[in-house]
C-alpha cells in the first residue's frame, strides 16, 4: 500500500529546495507561487513575474492590506521589498528571452520522457492559453515542472510522447510531483526521490516511460 | 501650444473606424486595464476590430462571479470594465491574444465565441506579443525569437539559425490606435505608472498611429520628474481623466 501524497505546498517546498542564492526565478500560475513561501533566510532569491515585477516580497493574503497596483502574474497581491525593480512587459520578456531566469518553475498537463512541455491546452478544453511560459520554457537556464503525479482518472502524467498539444519541445529538466522527483537527463528520466511510503516500483507503476533508479534515490524531504 | 487632453471619454475614441486593429493593455487585475476607454469603444459599436491584448476578458456575465471569487484576494472595483465587454456586444472579429481561456472548466465569453466560429483567434505567447509592439513603437518591421520553434506557433514561419540555435521570424505589431492606462500625467501627454500597472500599457504606448491614455490624475507641466516619466508624451496623442465616482458603462460620458 502506498503512502499518501503530498499537497500542493509540499511540492512547491521540494521545487524551492532547487533555489540557490542569487537567483532569478520566475513561479507559475498554480503549485509554483507557493515556491515564493519556502526561501530559507539565508539565501537571497529573486522573484521575476511576467508582468514587471523583479524582486518582489510574499503574497498578501488579506485583500484589506492588498494593492491592485502590485499583482503578480496570478493577479495574486504582492507585497513591495527593498531592491525591487518595476519595468514594462516588453522588459520583463527581454529579462526572460535573454537568458536572464536562472529557473521556472510551471505547471504542466503533461511531460515527456524527453522533457517535451504541454500545458497550453487544457484537457477537454478547444481553446488554449501561452500566457508567459512558452517564452519561459524555451528560454529559462532551467525549467522544473510541478504538478500531480497523474490526472483525475488516475492516468499517468509523466508519458512517453504528449497527446496534448506541445509548448516547447525537450525543455523540461525537472519534475516535482506529488510523489516523486524526476530528472530528465539524456540517458532517460531519473527517480531521484520518491514521496515518504512510496517506493521506486509504486511510482514506476504510475509513469509511462521507464525510470531509472537513481543509486542515491531518496526520501522527498518535507523540512 | 500643445495640449493632448480630451474632455470625455467618447470623444477620447473618436475617429477609430470599422475594422480597426487596436492595441489594448490590461494584465488580469482591475488596476492596470483601461476601463473606461473600453467602455466608450463598447457604446461606439464599432464592429469588425481586431484587437491585440493579453487576455480576452471576462465581460459582463462573468464579472460577479470573478468579483466574488477574487474577493479574498483582491477587490475588483465596480467600475471595472474588461475586452470581454466588446467580445460579448460582438465587436470582435478577431483576438491576436496570450491567455484567451479560462483556468478551469469554464469558458470565456472569448472562448465560447472561438468555439461557435464567431471570433478568430491568433494565439501568441506574451514575449512575443510584447515585443512585436515594441518592435512597431521602434520602426523595427520583424525580429527573430527563439520562443516557438517546433511548435504549433512555428506553422508557416520563416526559421533561420544563428550561432546554432533556431529563431522564428515574428513581425512587428502595429495598431490603429492603443488604448492604455497611467497613474498621472501632463498636457504634453507624458506619463507616470503605479507599480505593476506598467505592465503592458507602457509598452503600447506609440505603438500605433494614436495612442489614448486613460489616467487618474493630470498636473501641471513641470511637476512630473524628468527621471520618473516612463512615456514620453511624444508616443500619446490624447489623455482623458478618469471620474472619482464609479460610473455605468453605458452611459455617456
Amino acid at each position: 500500500m502506498a503512502g499518501a501524497r503530498l499537497d500542493e505546498r509540499s511540492i512547491a517546498l521540494c521545487a524551492a529546495r532547487e533555489f540557490q542564492d542569487g537567483m532569478l526565478v520566475n513561479l507559475g500560475i498554480g503549485i509554483p507561487t507557493a515556491c515564493v513561501t519556502f526561501i530559507p533566510p539565508d539565501k537571497e532569491v529573486l522573484f521575476h513575474s511576467e508582468n514587471g515585477l523583479v524582486g518582489f516580497g510574499q503574497i498578501i493574503e488579506d485583500p484589506q492590506l492588498a494593492d491592485a497596483n502590485l499583482i503578480n502574474a496570478g493577479a495574486q497581491p504582492v507585497s513591495p521589498k527593498p531592491g525591487m525593480v518595476i519595468v514594462d512587459h516588453a522588459e520583463s520578456f527581454a529579462i526572460v528571452r535573454g537568458g536572464h531566469i536562472d529557473i521556472s518553475v510551471l505547471g504542466a498537463f503533461q511531460v515527456s520522457e524527453k522533457g517535451d512541455l504541454a500545458n497550453n491546452v487544457m484537457p477537454g478544453k478547444q481553446v488554449g492559453s501561452l500566457g508567459g511560459g512558452q517564452d519561459l520554457a524555451f528560454c529559462a537556464k532551467k525549467l522544473i515542472v510541478t504538478m500531480t503525479h497523474t490526472d483525475k482518472e488516475n492516468r499517468p502524467k509523466i508519458v512517453k510522447q504528449c497527446s496534448s498539444r506541445i509548448t516547447a519541445p525537450e525543455c523540461v529538466d525537472l519534475i516535482v510531483t506529488d510523489i516523486a522527483v524526476v530528472e530528465v537527463t539524456d540517458r532517460g528520466l531519473v527517480l531521484r526521490e520518491v514521496a515518504p511510503g512510496w517506493t521506486a516500483e509504486e511510482v514506476q507503476a504510475l509513469t509511462e516511460p521507464r525510470l531509472i533508479v537513481s543509486p542515491e534515490l531518496k526520501e522527498m524531504g518535507l523540512m | 501650444m500643445i495640449n493632448k487632453i480630451v474632455n470625455t471619454f467618447d470623444e477620447a475614441v473618436s475617429g477609430i473606424k470599422e475594422g480597426a486593429k487596436l492595441l489594448i493593455a490590461s494584465f488580469g487585475g482591475p488596476a492596470e486595464c483601461p476601463s473606461y476607454l473600453i467602455a466608450a469603444l463598447a457604446r461606439t459599436g464599432i464592429k469588425n476590430l481586431t484587437v491585440v491584448s493579453n487576455s480576452g476578458g471576462w465581460g459582463t456575465e462573468f464579472m460577479e462571479a470573478i468579483r466574488t471569487r477574487m474577493s479574498s484576494v483582491l477587490t475588483f472595483p465596480p467600475d471595472f470594465y474588461d475586452l470581454g465587454l466588446l467580445v460579448e456586444r460582438g465587436q470582435l472579429t478577431k483576438g491576436i491574444l496570450a491567455v484567451p481561456a479560462a483556468i478551469g472548466r469554464i469558458h470565456t465569453p472569448f472562448e465560447k465565441k472561438v468555439m461557435n466560429g464567431e471570433v478568430e483567434l491568433e494565439l501568441v505567447g506574451q514575449g512575443t506579443i510584447a515585443e512585436g509592439i515594441r518592435a512597431a513603437r521602434a520602426g523595427i518591421a520583424a525580429f527573430y525569437t527563439p520562443t516557438g520553434v517546433g511548435t504549433f506557433v512555428a506553422e508557416g514561419k520563416e526559421v533561420r539559425e544563428f550561432d546554432g540555435r533556431k529563431y522564428l521570424l515574428e513581425h512587428a505589431i502595429k495598431g490603429d490606435a492603443s488604448l492604455i492606462r497611467a497613474h498621472k500625467a501632463d498636457r504634453y501627454g507624458n506619463l507616470t505608472y503605479r507599480g505593476s500597472a506598467r505592465t503592458f500599457n507602457a509598452t503600447m504606448a506609440g505603438a500605433s498611429t494614436v495612442t489614448i491614455a486613460e489616467v487618474d490624475e493630470v498636473v501641471e507641466l513641470g511637476e512630473l520628474d524628468p527621471e520618473q516619466i516612463v512615456t514620453p508624451g511624444i508616443y500619446v496623442q490624447r489623455v482623458v481623466v478618469r471620474p472619482r465616482e464609479p460610473r455605468p458603462w453605458d452611459k455617456p460620458m
